[in-house]
């Protein structure tokens, strides 16, 4: 390949940027801020008490500094912390209502949101910068009971459903990123699976930072009642620019008896460039409650993009005989840093926990699995498997592993197995033997090595990821 | 079709092959006998294009300079190497690999790749002939296969993706005497007069299935003796101590 087609095709292909008219909260982060986002979301009272709670809770708690990936300070005065396009700053009623240009922008990305080409029996709620924009396929779910809304819509329609649960996975006061999170989030998903109720398709959110020194604090919230079932996917993009931008989300899982959720996301935010400048500061807190027996919660994440990853999507095992599960690729490239992992806790009895882990990382990045397994003294016959695997492309990049184990049930097993591999020239050489070219080869190779992980994907995006996994892999060997 | 001209290579300074000279036509059937440490499995390197050689010399196959051409490109338009040591590449299928393969090979031929169905029925066909269950095919490529297997599997491939030249590196070591007669039917068969082979070997005992027309004799990395068939019997019983 010559190197003017390597660039071409190197090139992160969701960088434009869409030039709307922005409506903004002034920068920095304050109470005045606060009272901005609640007011201008008409929220209702208790909800914008909650934000200011735990902003307050935020004056006392420090910017936890014990992750891998270090970063230059932020000033969170510095930055805006709402940016809605003024076009749907008033939530628009229908899909005519919004700006063409970004209904162009989800066109652009693969994510049609007019009725007529919505993706095939997904329904896709859009969140640009601050706000959410289009939810499609509401009529066919609510006629199942099935809430699937931005959650600022949560908030005004369903304010039991929210108070009872938001909050009630990721404290108020958890850590710095949670707590500024809920002080300031400002749009996100909400779905709500009544009791034995199959969610009849893939309900997915697209997450696109537009708006420059903007931050994104999005905030998910699932609930599974008894016996119900729903798979979600998110998927997240972000224009090329030069300056850093912190996405800070919360995502909340709540699974009641016998009930399973299904959480996927393809996290391609803009890496930066191959110097290391720009790209997204993705810190985000996922967790998910097994609350009720017999219930599963099932983490499976394939991310690409960001200058540093920084996240745990965790399960916390409380209903006996609950499962919870993490599937993982993560691949870092040029400058990019990722310290990813999952925390398994067990409290339940007969619990189960299993965890896959695959890190990649090429160029000069650097790629950390870190990961907490607990089994709690009460969890009597629970298990956790992991097993973590890294593929190292080239001698500059970094791979480690740290496993912190700690069983206080002695009918408890926990087993970790980790392997560390260098993509191989011997194997390379083989596929280009049989007439594959380096691209085809390196694909072959690491989708192989990936297996486990993407098997676990709905088929539309299995595919989808299949194929990111190549392209941001692309000009990393030879 | 192939043409090797005083061919020397060198590895961090080390001569392996010191001036070799070698001209195969389509139909005939050439065997590399050695010990080892002599640079078989280097020249099968080279004419693959195997990275990391210092080479000079002249290798033209079908009047085409290979210097020229990368790896891939040396594969499409027909050189084949059976690995003297099969490679194995965990979570991917066997099948995919092949079928992978196959397409890359015949999109650079401007041919119209195959279809999954028609694939399978090639697979099918090709399979049987070689005795390999089909079961096998969906497991990933060489993992936790045996010797023997790998093996066969690298004839299946050559057969598959029908090379004009195909390289056998040691592809009879490790095999017991029925795998062997299979590897051995699986090349006669595929033997026509468009099509050439060079197989390098440890041993008379694969000659004994395959007739070759010429076998030379490598030795520090050179040829030092042509022959016709006879010669295998001979060094079966002299060994190569006259040529080291
Ligand atoms: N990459 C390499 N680096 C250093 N020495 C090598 C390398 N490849 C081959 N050699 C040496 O070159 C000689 C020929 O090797 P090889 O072609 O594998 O022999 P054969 O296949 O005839 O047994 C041996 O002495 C071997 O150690
Ligand atoms: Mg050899």
């Amino acid at each position: 390949m010559k190197t003017e087609d390597l660039k071409n095709t190197q090139e992160y292909k969701y960088g434009f940027s869409t030039d709307v008219e922005n409506i903004r909260a002034p920068k920095g982060l304050n109470e005045d801020t606060i009272k901005f986002i609640s007011k201008i979301k008409k929220e209702p009272k208790w909800m914008l008490e909650w934000r200011l709670k735990a902003f307050n809770r935020l004056k006392i708690l420090k910017e936890p500094d014990w992750q891998k990936p270090k970063y230059p300070k932020i000033n969170y005065q510095d930055l805006y912390y709402y940016s809605a396009p003024k076009s749907v700053s008033e939530k628009p009623k229908s899909l005519d209502e919004i700006d063409p240009k970004i209904l162009e922008t989800y066109k652009k990305l693969g994510i049609p949101l007019d009725e007529q080409k919505k993706l095939n029996g997904i329904a896709v709620d859009a969140v640009f910068d601050s706000v959410s924009v289009a939810t499609t396929f509401k009529d066919e779910l609510t006629k199942k009971g099935i809430i699937f809304c931005s959650i600022s819509e949560a908030i005004q329609k369903h304010p039991d459903l929210v108070k009872k649960y938001l909050g009630s996975v990721i404290p108020l006061s958890d850590h710095y990123f949670a707590t500024l999170n809920s002080a300031v989030f400002t749009d996100g998903s909400f779905v709500y699976i009544p009791p034995n109720t199959k969610c009849p398709m893939e309900l997915s959110t697209y997450f696109r930072i537009n708006a420059s020194e903007t931050g994104q604090f999005e905030r998910t919230l699932i609930i599974a009642d008894k016996g119900s079932y729903v798979s979600y996917l998110e998927g997240c993009t972000a224009p090329m620019r030069d300056e850093n931008q912190l996405h800070a989300a919360n995502v909340e899982l709540v699974a009641l008896d016998d009930a399973e959720i299904k959480y996927s996301t393809v996290q391609n935010w803009y890496p930066g460039d191959e110097n290391g400048v720009g790209g997204i500061y993705n810190f985000v807190t996922k967790r998910g409650a097994c609350r009720g027996k017999n219930s599963k919660i099932s983490w499976t994440q394939v991310e690409t993009g960001s200058a540093i990853t920084w996240k745990y999507p965790s399960c916390i095992l409380q209903g006996d005989n609950s499962v919870g599960e993490f599937y993982s690729i993560a691949i870092t490239n040029n400058h990019q840093k990722a310290d990813t992992g999952t925390k398994m806790i067990h409290l339940g009895k007969n619990t189960k926990s299993k965890i896959i882990s695959k890190g990649i990382s090429a160029g000069k990045a650097d790629n950390m699995y870190r990961g907490l397994v607990e089994i709690k003294n009460k969890a009597s016959n629970s298990r956790n498997y992991t097993q973590c695997d890294s593929l190292l492309m080239g001698n500059k990049c970094g791979a480690h592993t740290i496993p912190y184990i700690k069983n206080n049930n002695s009918t408890s097993t926990i087993e970790h197995e980790a392997t560390t591999t260098k993509i191989n020239e011997e194997q390379l050489y083989y596929c280009n033997q049989r007439g594959l070219d380096q691209e085809e080869a390196v694909s072959l190779i690491v989708n192989g090595f990936c297996k486990d992980v993407l098997q676990q994907l709905p088929m539309e995006f299995a595919v989808e990821a299949q194929k990111l996994v190549a392209i941001s892999l692309e000009g990393s060997v030879g | 079709m192939l043409n090797i001209k005083n061919l020397e290579a060198k590895v961090d300074n080390k001569h392996i092959l010191n001036g070799l000279n070698l001209n195969i036509k389509p139909g005939e059937v050439h065997a590399i006998m050695g010990p080892n440490g002599s640079g078989k499995s280097t020249l099968a390197n080279i004419l693959s294009g195997k990275n990391g050689y210092e080479t000079k010399g002249e290798i033209n196959f079908d009047g085409q300079n290979l210097s020229e051409l990368s790896t891939e490109e040396r594969a499409q338009k027909g050189i084949f190497l059976a690995f003297q040591y099969p490679l194995e590449i965990p979570g991917v299928n066997t099948n995919v690999f092949l079928r992978t393969s196959l397409n890359s090979i015949r999109k650079a031929r401007s041919e119209k790749e195959l279809d999954t169905l028609s694939f399978l029925k090639l697979v099918k066909e090709k399979s049987s002939e070689l005795g390999i269950d089909e079961k096998f095919l969906s497991r990933q490529l060489n993992v936790g296969f045996s010797g023997g297997e790998k093996k066969k599997n690298e004839i299946l491939q050559m057969k598959i993706l029908q090379p004009k030249l195909a390289i056998l590196d040691e592809t009879d070591s490790g095999l017991d005497i029925d795998a062997l007669r299979i590897v051995a039917d699986g090349v006669n068969s595929y033997k026509n007069k468009y099509n050439a082979f060079l197989i390098i070997t440890h041993y008379q005992r694969l000659l004994d299935y395959i007739k070759p027309d010429f076998i030379h004799v490598l030795s520090k990395g050179k040829i030092v003796k042509t022959g016709n068939a006879e010669l295998g019997v001979e060094l079966e019983k002299t060994g190569y101590a006259n040529f080291t």
